[in-house]
């Protein structure tokens, strides 16, 4: 059948009109405080499709296939299959452990968004465990997909596993409750990587992989523009404070810190407010500090397609740059991603980092830092410049199910929580199923932040506007604090969406910023 | 892929209504893209697009909106240098619907 079908239309023709990506626009939940699981609607968002790259200079660059589909995608499909089971032994662990208990069915966001069966996380890892258990088992190569509940491969399976691993976020709130701690994360940057082999690949996440290796930051910015840019943050510190010797340094060899962040740190609203704060920050502890043209970005895409060569190849500038300016600690900024590459992957790939000072071996967070400025007094703060909100904190998805923070198994609830009291008289948490390990995630992670997929965003942030809402009614909450560029660029489009105001949402150093006190400096 | 009649000619756009090829810019361009959100572009706006181009030629991306927001101050007054001004002007924010007139592309990361 499927021969008589090529005769007309290629498999590239095929799957094109499957994966087309048509503008939809979404419509947001009625808020009311609760999360509830919604009934299950068959297909509900199988039209939400990402849209896919086609700048061929950018596909040859990243050593993806420049003309959509390939002709033998099914062998190349397999053989990358094959490829990532053998090298990420998680994955074929994946595949084989699920005993389908149902623990994670109402746990993704953007299932209970949906309403679409496919997003319960069982059945998005099931579209890979059909295929693996067809072409990857005995029985199933004996004799064939009936007998395994297996699936062969077509152009229609593709158009599944184009259109649901792009409705995951992989923020991995399923493997909290899965038994045997499945990662559905895992599979689906796995399955991202083997549609990018056969030439399905995602515009928005790899023009971003593209423009972090060749320019040096997800943004594209040029380094004459990213120092215009530190620079106009700069003179407005100064002007504002009236202090001349607060400073945005740039690539000032032998300073103590290299500082990196995302570059929507120095372009976006509410990001650029946070900068603010890591400036004021670094000026009052006196310490000598650096940003870096060349580890212009601290975000890391390579993560989310699961091509650890691309993530090596990002992440290598931060280390680079390091190197060149002779600094002796690293600090991350406000990135979700950034610090969960920063702090579980960079010592495999760049470590150990015998250059750096022994008593900061590893890369720190920003919150760490300045938490630790504020236990020592080292900082003059006047809280009641915050008394105009009250705040909550959103936990970022791959910060709170990260490794650590400041050395510590769950210092990354309570590090910027430390950093948020420290600064505001009013901090309210949200319901406890909705943060900390159980956060639910912005509804925009890993990729899925372009405008094609505001069907998705929107649906994907009703958990979090839930709970956001709930902690409003009951405590007049009014500010939600973040520590990730996606989440602040999500967040603040979703707000208004779900009728509440844009500048509700905003970095932690951002509060930081309103309550600092520059000048006295003893204590330090 | 959506285009754009101007003058007799196709200009493509993106899914988004970003220009494919930045050199088909022109003001005629900017006027017919406006018209079809039923906006009518006058000189405050034209003094937004201008700067967004010249910022561009210069360092290759949009300029960040605090950089934008003190450049019309310092061009329109006190008053117009603020954030909901600019609104006021793009109702789908400065940053999307300003820099698609100006023929900018779409920037891209956490953004």
């Amino acid at each position: 059948m499927a021969d008589e079908k090529t005769t007309t239309d290629s498999p590239n023709d095929v799957v094109q009109k499957l994966v087309h990506f048509e503008k939809i626009k979404p419509k947001p939940a009625e808020l009311t405080g609760e999360i509830n699981t919604p009934c299950i609607s068959k297909n509900a968002s199988f039209d939400w499709k990402v849209q896919l790259l086609a700048d061929k200079d950018q596909l040859n660059h990243l050593g993806y296939p420049a003309d959509g589909l390939i002709p033998n995608w099914k062998e190349v499909f397999l053989k990358k299959m094959d490829e990532m089971l053998n090298k990420y032994r998680s994955v074929r662990l994946f595949m084989d452990i699920c005993v389908r208990c149902g623990a994670c069915t109402d746990k993704c966001h953007n299932f209970l968004g949906t309403g679409d069966p496919y997003n319960m996380p069982v059945a998005r890892a099931e579209l890979m465990r059909k295929v693996y258990r067809r072409y990857f088992t005995w029985p199933g190569k004996l004799f064939g997909s009936k007998l395994v509940d297996g699936v062969d491969l077509t152009e229609e399976v593709l158009a599944l596993w184009h259109t649901y691993y792009y409705q995951c976020t992989e923020c991995r709130r399923c493997s909290v409750f899965c038994p045997y701690g499945i990662d559905t994360a895992e599979i689906t940057m796995a399955a991202r990587e083997i549609l990018n082999s056969v030439g399905l690949v995602q515009k928005y996440l790899h023009e971003i992989v593209f423009k972090a290796q060749t320019i040096g930051n997800n943004l594209g910015m040029i380094p004459d523009a990213v120092v215009n840019a530190l620079e106009f943050v700069q003179d407005d510190l100064q002007e504002e404070l009236e202090i001349e010797d607060i400073r945005i340094p740039i690539d000032e060899e032998g300073a103590e810190v290299l500082f990196v962040t995302p570059s929507a740190d120095f372009f976006a609203s509410p990001h650029i407010e946070s900068l603010y704060g890591y400036a004021k920050v670094f000026y009052q502890a006196g310490i000598s500090w650096t940003m870096s043209t060349k580890a212009s970005e601290g975000g890391n895409f390579g993560l989310f397609i699961h091509n650890y060569e691309h993530m090596k190849k990002i992440n290598s500038r931060i280390w680079e740059a390091a190197k060149e300016l002779k600094v002796k600690r690293v600090i991350g900024g406000e990135c979700g991603h950034m610090w969960r590459v920063l702090s579980s992957y960079s010592n495999t790939m760049f470590g150990p980092f015998d250059h750096l000072d022994p008593k900061y071996p590893r890369p720190q967070h920003i919150c760490e830092f300045t938490l630790d400025l504020l236990n020592r007094g080292a900082l003059k703060i006047d809280k009641s410049a915050n008394d105009d909100v009250v705040v909550t904190m959103h936990d970022s998805c791959q910060v709170a199910r990260g490794m650590e923070m400041g050395g510590h198994p769950e210092g990354q609830y309570d590090i910027p929580r430390g950093v948020i009291k420290g600064v505001c008289n009013r901090f309210v948490d949200m319901p406890q199923e909705t943060i900390k390990e159980r956060t639910y995630c912005c509804g925009a992670g890993q990729g899925l932040l372009g405008d094609d997929m505001m069907p998705i965003r929107v649906k994907g942030a009703m958990p979090r506007m839930q709970a956001y809402s709930a902690v409003k009614k009951s405590d007049g909450v009014n500010f939600l604090a973040l520590i990730c560029a996606i989440c602040k660029a999500q967040l603040s489009k979703m707000l208004p969406t779900y009728g509440f105001a844009m500048e509700e949402a905003g970095g932690v150093h951002q509060l930081v910023a309103k309550a600092i006190v520059l000048g006295a400096k003893e204590g330090v | 892929m959506p285009t754009l009649e101007f003058d007799g000619k196709q200009v493509d756009l993106d899914e988004d209504g970003y220009l494919t090829n930045l050199d088909d810019w022109s003001e005629g361009v900017a006027s017919t893209l406006a018209e079809q959100d039923g906006l009518n572009l006058e000189d405050s706006h034209w003094e937004v697009i201008r700067f967004l181009r010249d910022y561009y030629q210069q360092y290759q991306i949009a300029p960040m909106i605090k950089i934008l927001v003190k450049e019309i101050k310092k061009k329109m007054g006190a008053d117009k240098g603020n954030t909901k001004y600019l609104y006021q002007l793009f109702p789908d924010g400065p940053a999307k619907q300003a820099c698609r007139y100006a023929g900018l592309p779409k920037p891209t990361g956490c953004v």
